[in-house]
């Protein structure tokens, strides 16, 4: 490609930006697969407990707060072990001690709390710890509540516990604890540093708790959360890669396959001609779509495995019908001829002679069809037999609409993917129409 | 008579070519639905089941030991298999299973049901075809003239602002109608909530036939909007470029330098020759739909073919899935038939006896 035909492509400044954001995807996708490495990337999309318990479930991505005069509380995360906001007492009894802890909690938002959780890790002998807790809001009111034993891993969800929410005047607790109860204001939460006093009461002088207190709020990370408490941002960021190596493989194995089918056709003619003339016209009535559903039903649905069902079922597709339109313009040209009469041999002339003709054409075409690969990936994912381990954009969108997102106003679940397929669509498909005007200018002039 | 003789005559080649594919498509999909003897994995694990409920389910059996019942069991199971053919070797048990396609004899479903209750693959199929036939018949009429519309005023201005907003447009046809879908019922149905999620009628359907028909349109109106709209930029993009073509050939400035009025040109020499292209630009269009169906139809919770298609899938409905393919390679088949047929109706080399090859 030389400059000329550069300077010409860069005139339309619609290529700029769609050659740019093609960049920063590719920017992305790099970015995603050397900070978050695949298997990590398989195994935080798995969702297990141990990764994934301090976000909230179904949070909206922290941005939301650029845009709101109240603000929605983010997740506060306190931890009993190794932190200088955290008081800790130890008195010693006959039996054994009691350990109080105090946790300030800053909390400076106008709404309430999704829910509010406590994980205890405790190491004793025999009979398990007592704890008892008082919960001080701003103005001093306290909140006595707890008052049970504790295994060596346990979590206590203040929400679900009947007797609090009795005593916050059925409120549950995540709610209750941050009103103004005297004022009978309970639509906004009172702001203000809250603490948090526990009373772990241990029946040998060995016995230790360390705690963490999780106040989930309606807001997390750069993207939000879903149902599984799993951070949206690594099914955005893998989704990339991903999406654009469906995209580009599928592209390049079916237009490259439909050009070197439609060389040979044209070239051979005759019995070649009609016979692969044929299996277009098959591949015309085959479904596509229902074929790989049951491809993805029966054996497997490993992107691989579909990306070469997709590539395979396409090699026969409606593109040949356009290369042997212009192979037989061709075919007729003088340098053929020339090629023919000094003896080059048939596959010379394809791969070296004819093929190379249609580059101009094959590239824009190609480039076109990566969104709709794209898309198909999606597709699939949403009828539920994407790749069962990876984390796509179409997985989100499918999740989302299983949790019924719409229904319950989760916007940004469905919006994020769709942006990003969006984005990527257009940027592709800008792009391609464009090289298309400029490589082939018979259309241009139209 | 003549010209009818030629159309008859292209119809029916077309009409054995196009049976010859379907008939080699549906082969083609037993052969996948049967790699490496999945299908009758299910249909062995099926007749035991079978066998084992009707054997420890009749009294008469109580008293047999168990070598006894097992040797009745197996013994049922073989002659199960027997009878169903399943012992033959494949490739005979593969034209069998093709007749059983080219018939729509295509068996009983294992989970899934038709409205009446019946498990018949058949039935559910037939009853799920009006939906869709409905959908995307209105879908494509509605598309076909709003494109064909626009085309013929764009080509008018060609270079005019609107032209160029157009072509810029275009690129928004990359995205499949699913996915407009589910922006407009975000609008729409969540935000606005003036318009359904989805379905077909309203629940429980009313029973007067006005009532339905309304609420019926109320249904369509998201799915139809949202299909319109991720085709009708491309595809008014691609029959400007036509009309363009055709409006530059020496006969049309010959009409005009003859001084024929404006309409008759537009309508005899510029719409009249480029319809057959736009016919078969249109043809894929609605082929693409089809096969687009199961996702559109389970986005808009429309209960057509495409969405028993996903339901089949949740249900690992084996013979449904297989079904549903059958019908859709029928479907295809029909529709390319179909606008074959319109495409001999217009274009004027198959009624003035040329070869009818495109």
């Amino acid at each position: 490609m030389n400059i000329k035909v550069l300077k010409e492509i860069f005139r339309y400044p619609s290529v700029i930006v769609g050659v740019m954001i093609i960049l920063c995807l590719f920017g992305i996708s790099i970015y995603a697969v050397v900070t978050i490495p695949y298997n990590k990337a398989i195994s935080l999309w798995r969702g297990s407990e141990e990764d994934w318990y301090r976000n909230p479930k179904n949070a909206a991505p922290i941005w939301y707060n650029w845009f709101r005069s109240d603000k929605l509380p983010e997740t506060i995360v306190i931890n009993s072990e190794n932190n200088p906001e955290v008081t800790r007492t130890v008195t010693n009894t006959e039996e054994g001690r009691i350990i109080t802890i105090t946790m300030p909690i800053n909390f400076n938002y106008d709404s309430f709390p999704n829910d509010i959780s406590l994980y205890f890790i405790s190491k004793y002998d025999q009979n398990p710890p007592f704890v008892g807790m008082t919960w001080i809001a701003p103005d001093g009111t306290e909140t006595h509540f707890g008052g049970f034993s504790i295994s060596q891993k346990f979590t206590y969800r203040l929400s679900q516990d009947q007797k609090l929410t009795r005593t916050l005047s059925n409120m549950v607790a995540s709610k209750g604890l941050f009103v103004d109860l005297k004022n009978k204001n309970v639509s906004t939460a009172v702001k203000g540093i809250y603490q948090l006093k526990i009373e772990v009461v241990t029946f040998d002088k060995m016995a230790d708790s360390s705690i963490e207190l999780v106040v989930y709020g309606q807001l997390a990370g750069w993207a939000g959360t879903d149902h599984l408490r799993r951070d949206l941002g690594i099914a955005l960021l893998w989704g990339t890669p991903i999406a654009l190596l469906f995209g580009l493989l599928a592209a390049v194995g079916t237009s490259i396959s439909q050009l070197i089918i439609a060389g040979i056709s044209t070239w051979f003619g005759g019995w070649v001609d009609i016979i692969l003339q044929r299996i277009t016209e098959v591949n015309l009535v085959l479904p596509f779509l229902p074929i790989l559903i049951m491809i993805g039903t029966f054996y497997s649905r490993s992107i691989f495995v579909i990306l070469t069902a997709v590539i395979l079922l396409s090699i026969f597709g409606q593109g040949i019908k356009t290369f042997r339109a212009v192979f037989m313009q061709i075919k007729e040209s003088p340098y053929i001829e020339a090629a023919r009469a000094y003896g080059a041999s048939n596959f010379r002339i394809i791969f070296q002679y004819m093929v190379p003709r249609l580059i101009p054409m094959l590239i824009p075409q190609l480039i076109v069809l990566i969104p709709s690969y794209v898309f198909l990936e999606a597709s699939l994912a949403i009828l539920g037999l994407g790749d069962p381990t990876l984390p796509t954009w179409g997985k989100m969108i499918q999740d989302a609409q299983s949790q019924g997102a719409l229904y319950q106003g989760w916007y940004y679940w469905v919006l994020e993917p769709s942006a990003l397929l969006m984005v990527t669509g257009l940027a592709f498909s800008v792009v391609g129409y464009t090289l298309d005007r400029v490589f082939n200018p018979r259309l241009r002039s139209q | 008579m003549d010209t009818l003789l030629r159309v008859v005559k292209y119809a029916s080649v077309r009409i054995l070519t196009l049976a010859i594919s379907v008939v080699v498509g549906l082969y083609l999909t037993i052969l996948i639905a049967n790699m490496g003897g999945y299908i009758d994995v299910i249909r062995t694990a099926q007749i035991r089941e079978d066998v084992n409920a009707r054997i420890s389910g009749n009294p008469s059996n109580r008293g047999l030991t168990i070598e006894a019942r097992t040797k009745l069991v197996n013994d049922q199971i073989n002659s199960q298999i027997h009878r169903l053919g399943m012992d033959q070797p494949f490739l005979l048990r593969s034209f069998n299973a093709l007749g059983d396609a080219i018939t729509l004899n295509l068996g009983r479903a294992f989970n899934m049901a038709s409205n009446s209750g019946a498990n018949q693959v058949r039935l559910i199929i037939l009853e799920r075809l009006p939906p869709t036939l409905i959908l995307f018949g209105a879908a494509d009429i509605i598309l076909f003239f709003l494109a064909l519309f626009f085309a013929l005023i764009l080509s008018r201005h060609y270079g005019s602002f609107l032209d160029k907003m157009s072509v810029m447009l275009t690129p928004l046809s990359s995205a499949p109608g699913w996915f407009y879908g589910i922006f407009l019922i975000l609008l729409f149905a969540a935000v606005l909530k003036i318009l359904p999620f989805g379905g077909m009628v309203d629940s429980p359907p009313p029973p007067a036939t006005l009532v339905y028909l309304s609420s019926l349109l109320k249904h369509m109106v998201l799915p139809v909007i949202a299909y319109t709209l991720s085709l009708l930029f491309f595809e008014v993009f691609s029959w400007r470029t036509f009309f363009l073509i055709y409006s530059s050939e020496d006969y049309v400035d010959m009409a005009k330098a003859k001084g024929l009025p404006d309409n008759e040109i537009r309508s005899k020499y510029i719409l009249r020759p480029t319809l057959p292209t736009i016919i078969t630009s249109f043809a894929l269009v609605v082929i693409n739909s089809w096969l687009g169906a199961p996702i559109f139809e389970t986005v808009f919770n429309w209960p057509g073919l495409g969405r028993a298609l996903y339901q089949a899938v949740g249900f690992f409905d084996t013979p449904v899935i297989i079904g549903e393919t059958v019908i859709f390679s029928y479907m295809l088949a029909i529709t390319v038939f179909i606008l074959d047929f319109i495409y001999a109706l217009v274009d004027p080399r198959v009624k003035l006896g040329g070869d009818g090859n495109r």
